[in-house]
């Protein structure tokens, strides 16, 4: 492969700044590279790079800055929106080497820790003691901290904990001039750092990160109940939300995606259930117990055939066995599958999937649902033949429409897995044209090269010594009906 | 002049000529505009960047002696006529309400629903744009976390007259950059806030304050990390001292189901780590009459530091004579109110010897308030570590630096 000329100027000076075998430049190794976790996009990177301290990534953001070429920070690459897709003419910055906990520190609830440390192992260092880091993304086990500070993690119990944003007390970042800026929630003025705290990857690089450790809560009941379809689960979880309860977790399945589930790892929910509902709870004792039977008596009045409840760790895993496992489990009863990410009110909700399933059976396509019901964030699973022709077609189609019904209810086209290279096109969608050159303002103050993430996020950014001109359009939640004029 | 008036007028919005009370932060301006709405706001701000006029948006007012004094104030954006409480979505838990409505109007209508917005206002009249542009949070910040924790949605008027939103209704939601954490806290030095929406939490059913009259401040520091570790969960920790010497009142908030049971353990819990003789202990219905209000108003300062260095902080606001502390004890985000008296170069002395003392703590120390001639020879707002970003945002916000430009760290 042929790098460009700033590439190989770039390329040529590494080796001033770091170690020899930290940087790649061999195409086989380049190759695994190519993609994170959303393989149908893929490009091999032009160099990558793997630094071990704050230092190193400053000096090889400055070398891209000189050259002006472009740069992409990679976690473990698990992310689901092609946001850490490399670029050919650009050097890929892996943090994998970067996993030490610097400190930990349970008087003051907090840790600090490197970029490439896992999100689980921060709660394995302290969970001994009592604690543990909030946010659980499904990849937890995997996925970087780093990666969840460009993408804003969520996970199944954001719903009562909230996210990555909601659990950074500080961070040491490079900005895309090659500084290291130490952004603190302490700080007076702007919110820089809520700001850089899911912009992925496009406003730099963090490099140390100080996280909020929670205590571990003092009791912990998790509650399966079956239902006949998704409708009388959704019920359910309307009731529950009603009476004033905020679970640590709601999740549901339909039957398509329980389906899967069984094939891949037998999770042996009830016989029979058209959808599952999984409510964990979690606190103080006593208000547990309460709660606990507020929701058995709502599921029940809703429908519930069967309730099933766990109350140690063991029994807990069983319960989630089925859900954690359901992304991957759709391989087994389909070739091919994209994972969506939208969000709509709660309330929606059973509009939303009846029209997600006429989309299906208009485009002859079977679409599984797996969702976080507390917070209205939908991950249908849509199944096809990648065999068969135009079935990948159809099925990125239907993934398009979900996303529009999704922004028709007043949604978002995502909840969590970001909009990276995958939704960027959607987002003109959501917002307006001034809506997306505000934010490019951000962009531009941190990044006036654009050098940092190039193509992520925003469709075809304006440059940033652009003068806007005057728009004159109707915003499009507004033309959709979704917002009343200003 | 009266050419600049009429193309203010001719905007449709409401504008009159200022008074002498409608200064900010000391500065006098010529008129106030009062819009109904964000079309309106925006239609100002493009009279505005026509005719060069220096803006400072207000809301309740409670602030606005806050922050340093703008360097130019044409026109105060009165937002107190945009009162609409657009949508409240209960089964959502979600409010989008206009920037102009105040808090205890918000939280009136919220509860009719059964729900709140878990934000507490310190002031009484102060809006929701007031308080987000402020970034100012009471009590029960320890377990809802701050404005910008709460906000999911906000809509912005620029200086040129943009409109822009960001987030949307919906609490999970990670679409492009949020500009609401950017304007939390910006003082209306990136433009004006015109609408918000927020996440609701169900309004708990029991609500009890564990209440601790301590003799002195010896065992504050363990207690602190001991009320912020339970897993009886408090809501807030809060404590009260009006002088440097003698008696501290804690109480702690505990809130939801079986609060009687969790607050009758937190009970026991703090006698017996705060272990001093002459220790009163009671468990109320009702909050403390200081809960949740600032020490004093007229010299007014923030501290916010690392938890295990509140013994340290509230060591070294006793050595200020005078000085009553009040606010979050787990979080740490105290409230120092000082006498007025004293010269402006002892008044930089014990700020810097306060930034000093809680340094090692991370701490940082703000003038909130202060009579300008008492803080003239201090940086009310102390060093930040990300002023060369901050600077280049505001720059790229508002090229012409007619948001109440100077009034936030750095002079930005």
């Amino acid at each position: 492969m042929t790098l460009t000329t700033p590439l190989r100027e770039v390329a040529a000076r590494l080796s001033g700044v770091l170690e020899p075998e930290a940087v790649i430049t061999d195409p086989v190794r380049l190759r695994t590279y190519e993609c994170d976790g959303l393989t149908y996009h893929r490009a091999v990177p032009g160099v990558v790079v793997l630094p071990r301290t704050a230092g190193e990534i400053s000096a090889v953001v400055r070398l891209c800055a000189e050259y002006g070429v472009p740069f992409v920070a990679r976690g473990a690459g698990t992310g689901l929106s092609g946001g850490a897709l490399p670029r050919t003419d650009g050097v890929l910055i892996v943090t994998s080497r970067m996993r030490r906990v610097l400190e930990v520190d349970l008087d003051n609830r907090r840790a600090v820790v490197e970029p490439g440390v896992t999100n689980l192992a921060i709660s394995e260092a302290v969970r001994a003691q009592g604690y543990y880091y909030a946010p659980d993304p499904s990849s937890q086990q995997v996925c970087s901290i780093g990666g969840n500070v460009a993408e804003n993690s969520g996970g199944a119990h954001c719903l009562k904990y909230g996210f990555t944003v909601n659990h950074i007390e500080a961070l040491e970042i490079v900005t895309p001039d090659g500084d290291v800026v130490e952004l603190d929630a302490r700080d007076p003025g702007y919110d820089l750092l809520g700001a850089f705290v899911g912009s992925e990857g496009t406003l730099g690089i963090a490099t140390k990160i100080t996280v909020r450790l929670s205590r571990t809560p003092e009791t912990v009941t998790t509650l399966l109940a079956a239902f006949a379809d998704t409708e009388a689960g959704g019920v359910a979880v309307s009731e529950i939300i009603g009476a004033g309860i905020v679970p640590a977790a709601i999740e549901m399945m339909d039957a398509l995606a329980i389906e899967a589930a069984e094939a891949a790892v037998s999770c042996g929910y009830p016989q029979g259930a058209g959808a599952v509902l999984i409510v964990e709870l979690d606190g103080p004792a006593e208000e547990v117990r309460h709660q606990y039977g507020e929701v058995t008596r709502i599921c029940r009045a809703s429908g519930a055939f069967e309730t099933r409840t766990a109350d140690d760790p063991a029994e807990r895993a069983a319960i989630w066995r089925g859900r954690k496992s359901a992304f991957a489990a759709v391989g087994r009863i389909s070739p091919a599958y994209i994972v969506q990410d939208g969000v709509v009110p709660r309330t929606a909700l059973p509009r939303v999937l009846a029209g997600i399933d006429r989309l299906a059976e208009e485009h002859g396509i079977r679409v599984a649902n797996v969702f976080h019901a507390g917070d209205g964030n939908l991950h249908p699973l849509v199944l096809f033949d990648d065999a068969e022709e135009g079935a990948g077609e159809r099925a990125e189609i239907v993934s398009g429409r979900i996303l529009d019904l999704c922004i028709e209810h007043g949604g978002s086209i995502t909840g969590e897995h970001g909009v990276g290279v995958d939704k960027a096109r959607y987002m003109p969608r959501m917002f307006s044209a001034e809506d997306l050159d505000t934010m490019q303002l951000v962009r531009c103050a941190f990044d006036p090269a654009g050098l940092s993430n190039p193509g992520k996020v925003f469709p075809t950014p304006r440059l940033c010594g652009e003068v806007p001109g005057v728009r004159r359009g109707v915003h499009p939640l507004v033309a959709s009906g979704q917002a009343e004029q200003f | 002049m009266t050419a600049t008036l009429e193309a203010l007028e001719k905007t449709g919005v409401a504008v009159r000529e200022a008074t002498a009370g409608d200064t900010a932060a000391g500065a006098a301006p010529r008129w106030v505009a009062l819009p109904e709405s964000t079309g309106e706001a925006a239609a100002l701000m493009r009279a505005c960047a026509e005719h060069d006029l220096a803006v400072v948006p207000v809301g309740g007012g409670t602030k606005l002696r806050w922050g340093r004094p703008p360097e130019r104030c044409d026109l105060l954006v009165d937002t107190r006529r945009m009162n609409r409480i657009t949508e409240h979505l209960a089964g959502d838990m979600v409010v989008r309400t206009q920037a102009g409505v105040t808090l205890g109007e918000l939280s009136r209508v919220l509860a009719e629903g059964g729900q709140e917005l878990a934000l507490d206002a310190a002031f009484k009249g102060a809006t929701v744009g007031g308080t987000l542009a402020t970034a100012t949070a009471g009590p029960r910040r320890f377990r809802y976390g701050t404005a910008r924790d709460l906000l999911i949605g906000i809509t912005v008027v620029l200086a040129d007259g943009t409109v822009a939103r960001s987030g949307g209704k919906v609490v999970k939601n990670v679409a492009g950059y949020d500009l609401g954490k950017l304007f939390t806290g910006s003082y209306g030095t990136l433009g004006l806030i015109t609408e918000a929406t927020f996440r609701l939490h169900p309004l708990p059913p029991l609500s009890r304050w564990v209440r601790l009259t301590l003799p002195s401040s010896g065992r504050l520091q363990p207690l602190a990390l001991a009320l912020a570790a339970s897993q009886a969960e408090p809501a807030a920790v809060e404590l009260d001292r009006p002088g440097r010497e003698g008696p501290v009142e804690v109480a702690v908030l505990v809130a939801g189901v079986a609060a009687d049971e969790r607050a009758e353990a937190m009970l026991v819990m703090a006698r017996a780590v705060a272990d001093v003789p002459g220790t009163a202990v009671s468990v109320t219905r009702e909050a403390p009459g200081w809960w949740g209000r600032p020490p004093g108003e007229e010299v007014l300062l923030e501290l916010r530091l690392a938890p295990t260095g509140l013994a340290d902080a509230l060591r070294a606001v006793a050595a200020w004579p005078g000085a009553a502390v009040r606010g979050s004890m787990a979080s740490v985000v105290l409230q120092v109110a000082v006498p007025a008296g004293g010269g402006a170069a002892e008044f930089a002395a014990r700020v810097t010897e306060l930034r000093a003392a809680t340094a090692r703590h991370g701490g940082r120390v703000v003038v909130l308030a202060a009579p300008a001639g008492l803080a003239r020879e201090v940086d009310p707002w102390g060093a930040t570590g990300a002023m060369t970003l901050m600077r280049r945002v505001r720059e790229r916000f508002d090229p012409d630096r007619r948001m109440s430009p100077g009034r936030l760290a750095g002079g930005i």
